[in-house]
Parts: C-alpha cells; structure tokens; sequence
C-alpha cells in the first residue's frame, strides 16, 4: 500500500485544467509546497548569488583618481556617465548599449534553444523575488496545507498577527529591493545617508517608492500572473523550441497509467494483468503541489512551465520514499522521450543547425563588441559649420566661416590641442571670442573629463569653390601626445566659384 | 453572441463561438484583474477629464478643477530662469566689460542672454546669425560704421542711430544730387572714381574729374582713400563690403538722394544688463575689435 506521502487534499488539479470557461478568468492562488531536491538547491544558490550581486554591488569601490566617482558600478544620469568597474562610457557610446543588447539577446536565445527556459526558471528577477516572498510566507505562514488552512480560517488575532508580519517583511524587503535600484544612480553611501535625513532629491524617493511599489505587488502577489500573462518572453519561446530541447518532461511512457495502489513485479502477475498494469506513477499530485505556477507537468509542455525542476525534486522526493524509481520527472528532450517511449534509444543533439547559429551569432557579436569597446576613442572631434550666416565677407574681399568646434576630451587629465587647417589656401584661424589677429592655427585646451567649447573663425581666399563650397581638412593635433585627427569639413562662399 | 460554444478537439480548449471562414476563435480567459485595471484605467481616464483643461465650449473651456494651465507653467519657468540668473544680470549691469570678460561664468551668462535678446529683437533686420541684409549691416564681418569695440556696439544699441534718443548717434549725408550740388555728370564722374577704391576699375577721364569732385565733396567724410569716419558713422568705401551694393546705379543714387539707415534706441525697452549682454554676444560674432 503506498502511503500517503503527500498531505491528502479532496482535489488537487492544475489550475490551468480544461474545463467550461468563461471569457474571463477569476485568479486560482497558487499555494506551492516546499521541495528539497537538486533543483531546488541550484535554486537557492542562483538565489542567494542574484540577490547578493544585485543588493551588495552598489558598495563596491573602485579606484579611478581623485576626480572621478569611486563606485564600481554607477550608472550617473545627471552627469550623463556610465561607469562600469574599468569602462567608462560616455552618451557617444550609447551605441554599445545596441551591442550588449544583442548580445544578451542572442545568449537567451541559444540557452533556451539548449536547454529551455532556465532563464525564467532561476535567474529572472520575477522568479528571484517570488521565491524569496514565498520563503517569507512559508516560514510566517507555514506550508502549503497550513497556508490553505489559514486562508480558509475565520479572522483572529494570531491570523491577523501573521498576514501583518508577513506583509511587514515583504514591504521590508520590496523597500530593500527599491532602495537597493537608486543605488545603482548615485553614490550609494551619500545616497543613504541623504535619504534618511531627508535631504535627498525628490526623484530619489519617488523611484524608491516605486520600485517597492512594483517589487511588492510583483513578487508578493502577482507572482506567476506575471509570466502567464504579462511577460513576452513565454510568448515566442517556442520558436527557440525544437525536440532537441532539454525541458522539465514528465516520463509518461514510464509513469502512465498512474493510478494508486501496489505495484506488484511483474514476475508476479499473471500474463493477462499485465496489460493493466499500473506505472510507475502513483498519482500523488506532489509535482502538481510543488508546482510555483500551479500547473500540472504531466499535462506535457506547457506555456506556463518556467522549467525551474520543482517538479523533478517533489516527485523523485515521493519515489524515494515509497520505494519507486526516481527521475520520474527529469530533464530531456522530446525526441529523447520519443525513442524511449518505442524502446528506441536516442543521444542528446546539443549541437545542432539552430544552436550552432545562435553561438556563431553571439560569437560574431562578442567579437565585434570586444573590438568597439577597446578600440573606443578617448578623444573625439566635431566641428559643425554655422548655418547662418554661410560666410562673411571681409573688407579686403576674402571670406570668413565660423564654426563650432567641439572636443570631447574622454581622459582624466586636461588635455591641450591645436587646431590648423591642411588643404585650403591662405587659410588663418582665430577664436571668435578673443580679439587677435588671425594665425595658423588656434590653441583650445579642455578640461578633463568633458567636451571643450569653441567657436572658432576660418579666414581664407580659396581660389576654386565648387558649387560654393571648398573641402577642406581641420587638424587635430594633441599638443602632448603630437597625435593627430583629421576633420573633413567644407569652406564656404558665393556660389559661382570666385570669391569676386 | 456567441452561437455554439464546443471544445477543440486538438487544444482541448473552449472555443468562443466566433466563427471566420470556418476559422473558430479559442477561447483564452481574459484575467478578471486585468479586466479590472482596464476599467480603473478608463476612471482615472475621466478623473483627467476633471482635474485637468479639457472640455471646450463657446468662447472658452472647462478649465479643471487643478486650475491648471500650461501657460502658467511656462511663465513661471520663466520667471525661475530670471531668478536664477538675476545676481549675474545685477554684477554685467554694474561692472566694466573688461570685469565681465574676466569671469567665465558672467561671460557665459551674457552669452546666453545676448543670444536670446538678439533672436527677439535684432533679428528681424540683422538675420538670425547677424549676416545682415542690404540697408541692414552684417555684424559679423570687419566693417563698422560706428565702431566695432564692445563699448561703441552697447553705445549703439543703447542711444540708436537717428533715433529719436537725444545721444543717438547722428549725422547726414547730403543729397548732393537732389539739392542740385552736383550735376548728374559729375555724380557719375565720382561714382565712376569710388569704384575704383575697391578695385573694379573703369578707366577714363571721368575718373580723373571724380577723383578731384570726390577730394573735394565726400573726403571730409569718407576719407582721401575712401577709408570712413566712424565719428560720423561714414563708411569705408574702399573695403569690400557694402551696406547697399557696389555697382555703378547704387552709388549714383546714394549720392543723389542717400539713404541713410535708422536704428532704435533699446534703452526704452531692454535694461542695461541684457544691452551689455547684447554688446558681447554681437561682439563676439566675429567682427568684434
């Protein structure tokens, strides 16, 4: 006789069962047992490492000289720089940002393609908080049946007493998780210290409160609602999908027909039972139970299956204990259960045309990315004609054109240029703010850490202009390193080719 | 409605009872949460209605019960920037130009005002960059009919030119030909000799006679070479540029009957910080002395 492993409930069915439906849904709780397994494991550890990372990372220092922020990772919106350990990114790089995206993109899409959705299984934020919250819950509220107890229970003092401690906790944590995001922002020591003396910015607590806001109501109890019907991601997984793909399967070729009752060996029953024969599940609804979205794997793929092997773990917990083989619930592929199901064997095809591309994408795009970020400019050059007026004549007949120099000095040291002018006649610069007359070249130093300003004035005879205009090349040359950048830009004048 | 509601035979699913082209629409249950943010979606949509300027009627609107108004708004931007800027406008209204240039931060803050001031008020005649337009003089190049040093440009803005300001900067040039003083040959002889001072050469005995008319007509003002009096606002007819052109017909007409350019004073409409701050940004233009 098998013994009752799992507290009897009258029915415990998949809240996504079929069954008349009406157009809308009304939400079923999802009340998940506790499991201790493998999977649950690897689940708390990729748990403890995100949520270490992610509350712990803004306390990180890092080095960059006295005039830089000593943070190793902050994302300085009002100062318009992103710091990440050693890179420093400026808004003319937010291009990268493309690439990172890609990349991170294309990683999803070869590890789903590998091995299902274990992004939503262990790592997204939503799966993260929501089993955190869970923990909280169980730990206040007790285990499943306790909790369906409770919620069913009339209203009293030690009920009352632990909604509020467990909605106290969340809201601690959910304000954790808030506080935790604007550290990401600003300096995270000055950031807490304005904060609790109130002298902090009003975005500040506004995105604090935001972010708790969201991290209570998400985790706490929209939860699987979140990837059953807000989330993109379960929407087109399955074109990352193939029979190649290692999911959460349920063994039905092992495991059907499930049913209660003693299993006798075969040797033991007679030739004709033996079609009747029951499998090897005993239909407990541990998996069902265990379940954080609430669903039934035996029901087969499912939109609603995270992959995080909760399942595997209550189900091989139940094996164990009643003498049956476990990995009843296991990580395969389809093909896999396929080939068993008709005696077959078949091998695992990790390396396939789909996942082959997804690498050689994400290699491409990790090479080029690699290639953008260390041959990224600490120095760049924009020189922007006035539009108005095009040129200027002079009372000795030549022409002037002003423009709007721009140097973006990236380094953490002032630097010191000069700027000249190579293809262009007789060309004499000066700088339209100062009063002197017009040189060779003009110097323009700029601070560390920022864009010099300029506007400069180009005076020349050019004795051909093509359509109005004469192209031309302006000098960049660091006055410390000698190094050089061109600039192609264009001189203008009246259009007819002379400048008389 | 919904005709026949029947299961799917595939998916195991409920179909709606829609039916296109034999095509049946399953049916997935809309959460009654999501239903229920959509509706409170559609209240606080009317809530809007309310707070906020929404409704118009007749000759006016519904002005909502926020009193709010985005004019409002923007004037107090406005006034916000004023506030912002006022110890800096007090210090250039005070202080030399040569103080002013000194600081960074008050030569910025004259740049920024200049720069508004001109698009609001000098615009319209001198061109949005200050290339001028004829009649009206480019201010970027290095011709100046009064002077191009920053404290001769705040004079001009401030007084005007044959404005009606009793320090307006004033003079005139007579109508030679209007007044019968020259006859229209010898007008042609001098126009024929002014060319010639910015190099478009028209050889000829006239010239001769208009270099002698020019000695003894138009030097006192213009300069023996043509080089211009900025005491007088005379300009400088050897250079290359000309507030109304250089061919022969304009300067036989300037000398008949000149014309002769006006300019308001703006001391009756901008304060003296924001004309010094005018001074500096058309200074720094590019003609700037």
């Amino acid at each position: 006789m098998c013994m009752p492993l799992v507290a009897a409930n009258d029915v415990v069915s998949a809240m996504n069962t079929a069954s008349p439906q009406g157009l809308y849904a009304t939400r079923v709780k999802v009340q998940p047992m506790a499991v201790h397994g493998i999977a649950r494991r690897v689940k708390w550890l990729i748990l403890i490492a995100c949520l270490g990372i992610y509350y712990l990372l803004p306390w990180l220092r890092w080095d960059r000289g006295p005039n830089a922020p000593n943070q190793a990772v902050l994302l300085d919106i009002w100062e318009r720089r992103f710091y990440l350990f050693w890179i420093e990114l400026w808004p003319q790089d937010i291009y990268l940002l493309t690439g990172f995206l890609i990349i991170a993109a294309l990683s999803l899409f070869l590890v789903t393609a590998m091995f299902g959705r274990v992004w939503c299984g262990y790592t997204c934020p939503q799966t993260v908080w929501t089993d955190l919250f869970m923990w909280v819950e169980r730990l206040i509220e007790g285990d499943r049946n306790a909790r369906i107890r409770l919620d069913a229970a009339p209203m009293s003092a030690s009920k009352l007493a632990r909604r509020i401690a467990k909605h106290a906790v969340w809201l601690g944590i959910a304000f954790w998780t808030g506080g935790a995001w604007i550290m990401y922002y600003v300096d995270a020591p000055t950031v807490v210290g304005e904060f609790w003396t109130g002298r902090a910015d009003m975005s500040v607590y506004f995105f604090t409160g935001l972010f708790t806001a969201t991290t209570y109501l998400l985790a706490g109890w929209a939860r699987e609602q979140v990837c059953t019907y807000m989330c993109p991601w379960p929407r087109f997984q399955s074109a990352m999908f193939d029979e190649q793909t290692l999911v959460v399967t349920y063994q039905g070729w092992r495991g059907e027909p499930r049913g209660h009752g003693r299993r006798e060996p075969a040797s033991a029953l007679k030739t004709s039972d033996l079609a009747n024969k029951l499998g090897d599940c005993v239909d407990c609804s541990a998996c069902v139970q265990a379940c954080p979205t609430g669903i039934d794997i035996r029901d087969g793929i499912q939109l609603e299956c995270i992959g995080c092997g909760l399942c595997v773990d209550a189900c091989n917990h139940v094996m164990d204990k009643s003498g049956g083989t476990p990995w009843l619930i296991t990580w395969d592929t389809l093909a896999r259960q396929q080939a068993k199901a008709e005696g077959r064997s078949e091998k695992f095809r990790l390396v396939r045309p789909r996942t082959v591309l997804y690498a050689g994408l994400l290699l491409i795009g990790l090479v080029l990315l690699s290639v953008a970020m260390v041959s990224r400019s600490r120095f760049d050059v924009t020189i922007l004609h006035d539009r108005a007026p095009l040129f200027v004549r002079l009372a000795d007949g030549s022409l002037r054109n002003g423009y709007e120099v721009k140097l973006a000095n990236k380094l953490p040291e002032p630097g010191h240029f000069s700027l000249s002018v190579r293809g262009l006649a007789d060309a004499r610069l000066s700088l339209a703010e100062q009063v002197r007359p017009p040189a060779a070249s003009v110097d323009i130093d700029v601070e560390r850490d920022s864009v010099g300003d300029a506007r400069v004035l180009l005076e020349a005879r050019p004795a051909d202009l093509h359509d109005g205009a004469a192209v031309f090349d302006f000098v960049v040359t660091n006055k410390d390193t000698g190094k050089q950048t061109l600039y192609r830009s264009r001189f203008m004048g009246p259009s007819g080719g002379s400048t008389r | 409605m919904p005709t026949k509601i029947e299961k799917d035979e595939h998916s195991g699913t409920d179909t709606t009872g829609h039916v296109w082209d034999g095509v049946r629409e399953l049916n997935t249950p809309l959460p009654k949460w999501w239903v229920w943010v959509y509706a409170a979606c559609v209240v606080w949509g009317f809530a809007l209605f309310l707070l906020y300027p929404s409704i118009p009627y007749g000759s006016g609107y519904f002005h909502g019960l926020l009193g709010y108004s985005s004019r409002v708004e923007a004037m107090k931007g406005v006034a916000e920037m004023h506030a912002r800027h006022a110890a800096d406008m007090d210090r250039i209204a005070s202080a030399d130009f040569a103080t002013i240039k000194a600081d960074p931060k008050l030569v910025a803050t004259a740049e920024a005002a200049g720069r508004i001031a001109f698009a609001n008020n000098c615009q319209p005649c001198h061109g949005a960059g200050g290339e001028g337009h004829v009649g009206y003089p480019a201010l970027g190049d290095d011709v100046w009919l009064w002077g191009g040093k920053v404290e001769d440009i705040a004079a001009t803005i401030t007084h005007g030119i044959r404005s009606t300001d009793a320090d307006a900067r004033n003079s005139q040039m007579p109508s030679f030909g209007a007044d019968g003083q020259l006859t229209a040959a010898q007008i042609g002889a001098v126009a024929d000799y002014v060319s010639t001072l910015y190099g478009i050469a028209t050889p000829g005995p006239d010239v001769q006679k208009g270099a002698a008319l020019f000695a003894d007509n138009c030097a006192v003002c213009h300069g023996d070479k043509g080089q211009g009096n900025r005491e007088v606002g005379a300009p400088p007819l050897a250079a290359k540029v000309h507030l109304y052109g250089n061919d022969r017909a304009t300067i036989v007409a300037q000398i008949t009957r000149p014309r002769m350019g006006v300019m308001p004073n703006w001391n009756t409409r901008l304060d003296p910080a924001t004309i010094k701050s005018l001074a500096l940004y058309v200074h720094a233009l590019g003609g700037g002395e």
